[in-house]
């Protein structure tokens, strides 16, 4: 048997201390040892984006980090977008640009998207078509996810105007 | 209801069922936890075709953390027999085969044994442990091999079917059947022109994002209770049921959140395997599939070789078709060569028509259904040929589509006549389109169109409607909704109650708690469960029409309901302040929508699509698409776009992309994301879409259905489009830079 590892980070701003095996992902980590079912598994080598989360600031797909990686980081995931009870500007648009069917690939997109408009508040169609091509959706084709991310960004940037 | 002006269908509301998915709220199967859960690992052959002539476990059962193994002579053995498992008469055996190999593994990646353990870790590493002896067999890839009399035979008891009756010769093909209509040779003998080509086109995957998932308990009072994605819960309880050999009242399927399915998560795979981990551990056991044994251990879509045969006169009326459609079922017969020759000429009014369809065992996975199953492989090819006829005609190819288009009265040669169907819709629809008649804008571009057909079906569905006292009602269906069908059967029920859509609280259940519903699949929910939820609300307005006459001693007769409205005489009385009566006037109210629809109307999809082609590289960029259909009545407009543009996108890949890469020994060479290269966002411009909407007279609302139709046109559009760029046609599937190249190159030889 493994001996565990205790791992202390921040994830979605609470600090979180968690044992767990050398060879666990992150993403099996925030799974099934914090419970963090919003990050999903789709392929496990890095070409899906379906466990997408912004690691230090970086986006990252969390199958390709190990929990041990985690050690003293900031971590943000799915569950950390909404504030209380108000979604993030990007959760409301997706709900009303229907940029979802079955949902799969959604907290991925949306955290992927959010690192996209952290640091560029008002990206061009092309800016947005590269960022996200690292996830993967198979029901929308992707017209309504990109509509959905520029009327976020422009809602934010009249929040911030 | 027709003719009316409707007050929420044709809106555009939020999803019921949003805010948990874009939350990471939403449970999905792999997010399933129970106390005391294992985990389960399913050993898979590494050969394509191998006798498996020893599986040695004792290893496997020691390592650290391991609690039980199971092969297939864990299954209960039951005498063969045919069994319907919701997709058709299947012998027991092959069902059975699938989910673990008996006697032969038939393909790489065929289940063949499988470990429950501690960890998800500890049972991959005991599935090494497991020692299986295998014979290597010789194998085959595709149909045009598998139909060659020396060919190795996949089933040493497979007997050809031939025109729907049994032979007694052993062949990999399963069945040879034969639609007939008209005289061929008359009809070809009045063209002044004709096209034949042949035509190839890869296996494909669904692509869901999901893997498939199942966990399962084998309870100490006897019953399987199970969780796990799937398009169909009584179709996984009733195969359940069938493997284990137990009555379908013994089974619970609670059908989680479902990351996509296309038709590929109609099979079942995990659930019987885990249950009998289950039994054998006495506790609860996952099971998910890693990539993977997603593309190798379920089903993908057939591979096909296709000739089509067409000729016109002068005047532009086509005077006969002639198909020949041999599709690759994988290892177990049922390739849905069957629907691609009902959709092959499909979109044309034709007198004279001969299809000839093989369905043809190889060693490769099972194939299953895949959005419009065997149409897009058919479509492609009918679509290519149509396209060159109408340049040797010097038509416009809409103008020939429309010429020739399929009406209300065209038959079909597989038998039916159309009732009022939108073809002619959409290609006037996609005629007048601007996009139609914009510049294309450099050189190397060209513009490619093509149209296709889908049937939609009907089959059972179950729903059930509670009213609360504040005026909402519960609305509970057997439907798992894989793309907002949650919303698109509140809307109906809302329409009738007149109600608004978020007064409708919509759940799926487990098959303990609805009646029996047939898959989401074939385009049916929004039609027949949105008919059932259409029932199940005028069940609930008769009811309340008792109560309102209660209260105003009257006869539920005289009582006159509209939009929510109750009135009688100068009374009237609101759905919400009746709701809140209830309970002095008899009671709860629930009402029941239970259907079996016939009716079901069939959807025509079109699509325009301008590409540039890089005459140095092959590479395809698309420059502009638009997608057209007939949705009958888009109830939810934002989700038929959402149909209209992922169906398109999934063409897309198929046409481009997309395709399981063999080596000779039968071994997928690219069974990942990276390598199996479905498209990106940055592959793709934005999906424009036009809906057209020629109601369906055989639904209350008019719907036809839109999942499927969609992804029909684009491999044939694509095709056209790259000729017109480049000056070469395309009679293979992908369409990618090395089969480009290799067209230009030979044309210019």
């Amino acid at each position: 048997m493994h001996t565990k590892v205790r791992v202390q980070s921040t994830i979605n701003g609470e600090p979180q201390e968690f044992l767990c095996e050398p060879r666990q992902s992150l993403l099996e980590c925030l799974r099934d040892i914090l419970g963090l079912t919003g990050s999903k598994e789709g392929c496990n080598d890095g070409n899906c984006g379906a466990c997408t989360v912004i690691l230090d600031g970086r986006v990252v797909t969390s199958c390709l980090v190990l929990g041990v990686e985690a050690e003293g980081s900031e971590i943000t995931t799915v569950e950390g977008m909404a504030k209380g009870n108000k979604l993030h500007p990007l959760q409301q648009s997706f709900l009303e640009n229907a940029a979802l069917q079955c949902g799969i690939c959604t907290p991925g997109f949306l955290v992927a998207a959010k690192a996209l408009l952290d640091q560029q508040p008002n990206p061009s169609e092309d800016e947005i078509r590269l960022w996200l091509a690292n996830n993967l959706c198979r029901c929308t084709g992707y017209d309504k996810i990109i509509r959905a991310v520029k009327q976020a960004a422009e809602q934010m940037q009249e929040v911030n105007a | 209801m027709k003719g009316q002006e409707y007050t929420v269908i044709g809106t555009r509301p939020l999803r019921h069922d949003g805010v948990d998915k874009v939350t990471g709220r939403a449970q999905y199967g792999a997010d399933f936890q129970m106390a005391g859960l294992l985990y389960g690992h399913i050993l898979r052959s590494p050969h394509a075709h191998a006798r498996i002539r020893r599986i040695d476990t004792s290893k496997a059962e020691q390592f650290p953390g391991v609690k039980a193994v199971v092969t297939a002579d864990d299954f209960p053995q039951v005498a063969e027999r045919i069994v319907d498992l919701g997709e058709g008469d299947t012998p027991l055996s092959y069902a059975r085969g699938n989910v673990l190999a008996k006697g032969k593994a038939l393909y790489k990646g065929h289940a063949v044994a499988a470990v429950a353990a501690t960890s998800v870790h500890a049972a991959e590493e005991a599935g090494g442990l497991i020692e299986v002896e295998y014979e290597v067999l010789p194998c085959v890839l595709t149909a045009p091999e598998a139909m060659r009399d020396n060919a190795p035979i996949v089933h040493e008891d497979l007997k050809t079917k031939e025109f729907g009756k049994k032979t007694d010769r052993v062949s990999n093909v399963s069945e040879h059947f034969r639609h007939v209509m008209g005289d061929v040779e008359a009809g070809f003998a009045q063209a002044d022109v004709i096209v034949e080509r042949e035509f190839h086109t890869a296996t494909v995957h669904q692509g869901y994002i999901e893997p498939h998932n199942a966990t399962a308990l084998w309870n100490n009072d006897g019953r399987i209770l199970v969780w796990c994605s799937t398009q169909g819960a009584f179709v996984v309880r009733d195969v359940t049921a069938c493997l284990l050999d137990v009555p379908v009242s013994r089974v619970r399927v609670t059908p989680m959140e479902i990351g996509g399915g296309f038709g590929g998560k109609i099979p079942v795979y995990l659930e019987p395997v885990a249950a009998l981990l289950s039994k054998k551990t006495g506790k609860p056991v996952k099971i998910v599939m890693s990539r993977k044994d997603v593309f190798e251990g379920t089903g993908p879509t057939p591979g096909s070789y296709i000739r089509v045969k067409i000729g016109a006169r002068k005047d532009g009326r086509i005077t006969a078709a002639q198909g020949y459609l041999a599709y690759e079922a994988g290892a177990y017969p049922g390739a849905m060569v069957g629907p691609g020759a009902m959709c092959v000429f499909a979109a044309y009014d034709i007198s004279n028509v001969v299809i000839d369809g093989f369905d043809v065992v190889v060693n490769k996975p099972s194939t299953a259904a895949y959005r419009a199953p065997g149409a897009t492989n058919a479509a492609f090819a009918t679509e290519s040929v149509i396209d060159e006829i109408a340049e040797k005609l010097g038509m416009d190819p809409l103008d020939f589509r429309l010429k020739n288009a399929a009406k209300e009265g065209t038959r079909r040669a597989d038998g039916p006549k159309y009732r009022r169907v939108g073809c002619v819709e959409v290609i006037e629809a996609l005629k007048s389109h601007p996009h139609y008649s914009a510049p294309l804008g450099g050189p190397h571009r060209g513009r490619g169109v093509a149209i296709g057909f889908w049937f939609n079906v009907g089959l059972p569905s179950s729903c059930t409607i509670s009213v609360n006292a504040d005026g909402t009602v519960n609305l509970v269906e057997g439907s798992t909704d894989i793309g907002g069908t949650r919303t698109s059967l509140a809307m109906q029920a809302a329409e009738v109650l007149g109600i608004s859509a978020e007064a409708v609280r919509p759940t799926v259940v487990d098959t303990d708690s609805v009646g029996f519903t047939a898959v989401t699949g074939g385009s049916r929910t929004t039609f027949a469960t949105g008919w059932a939820a259409y029932e199940a609300a005028q069940d609930i307005l008769r009811q309340m029409k008792e109560r309102a006459a209660k209260i105003w001693e009257t006869d539920a007769a005289s009582i006159m309901v509209e939009r929510g409205v109750f009135r009688w005489g100068d009374k009237s009385m609101t759905f919400q302040e009746l709701a809140g009566r209830l309970g002095q006037t008899g009671g709860p109210v629930v009402g029941r929508g239970a259907v079996n629809p016939r009716g079901v109307g069939g959807s025509f999809s079109g699509c325009i699509a301008d590409v540039e082609v890089d005459p140095e590289t092959g590479k395809v960029t698309i420059l502009r698409f638009t997608s057209v259909q007939d949705a009958g009545k888009a109830i939810h407009p934002s989700y038929v776009e959402g149909q209209m543009q992922g169906g398109s996108v999934q063409g897309l890949g198929w046409a481009l992309n997309e395709e399981y890469y063999m080596n000779e020994a039968g071994s997928m060479m690219n069974s990942s994301l990276l390598d199996y290269r479905m498209p990106t966002a940055l592959d793709l411009p934005m999906i424009d879409t036009a809906i057209v909407e020629v109601p369906n007279p055989g639904h209350p609302f008019g719907a036809r259905g839109v999942g499927e139709a969609n992804i029909v046109p684009p491999p044939g559009a694509i095709a056209n489009a790259i000729y017109r760029a480049a000056g070469v046609r395309m009679n293979r599937l992908p369409m990618n830079p090395p089969a480009i190249m290799q067209a230009i190159w030979s044309q210019r030889d």
